[in-house]
């Protein structure tokens, strides 16, 4: 087995920032721990299903703990990172309920989101030197 | 690709991608598996749309 620098366990803070690049940037935490194949797979995956979603009318939720899963799928929209305020910036995500895709673009924008999170995981067992 | 099947088709390949690049490290193991789960997930919309038709919302 090769030593790289991604099998070296890192310093507690630096799993953390690193876990931090993760969520901002998909994929910057495994180039951080050296693993550039896998990196460029999210970079270029997550946040093309992310701007699928929104081409498809998906919404960005709002904040709303008055109604808890429309607060779930916020959280789970903020997952993907600095896409999500770079749509928020740009006014995209306001979603139009009459579309037939609506939903649909809506599973893209939370699963991305999502899946985003379980990167942040693996950056995190990789920091570790578990995988 | 703007159809119920063509969306359900994209999103299995961006989660199949996903999910291979997370589980294997292998480039071709990556690939393997991201094949097989991709054919799942079209297998699994397919058959539940089907045993599903039957009882329209």
């Amino acid at each position: 087995m090769r030593a790289t620098a991604a099998d070296r366990v890192q310093t507690t803070t630096n799993t953390y920032l690193i876990c931090a690049v993760a969520w901002l940037v998909p994929g910057a935490g495994h180039l951080w721990l050296g693993r550039t194949q896998k990196c460029l797979v999210f970079l270029i995956a997550l946040p093309l299903m992310f701007a699928t979603g929104l081409w498809l009318e998906g919404r960005l939720f709002p904040f709303q703990l008055s109604e808890p899963l429309v607060a779930l799928a916020a959280i789970a929209d903020l997952g993907i990172g600095l896409p999500y305020f770079i749509a928020k910036a740009m006014n995209a995500g306001a979603g139009r309920v009459v579309a037939w895709t609506y939903e649909y673009g809506n599973a893209f924008v939370i699963v991305a989101g999502l899946l985003n999170m379980l990167v942040v995981l693996d950056a995190f067992d990789v920091a570790q030197g578990r995988k | 690709m703007t159809s119920h099947l063509g969306l359900m088709i994209l999103f299995a390949a961006f989660v199949s991608v996903i999910f291979a690049t997370l589980m294997r490290d292998e480039p071709r193991e990556q690939l393997a598996f991201g094949a097989r789960l991709f054919g799942g997930f079209v297998a699994a919309g397919v058959l539940l749309g089907w045993l599903l038709f039957p009882f329209p919302l």
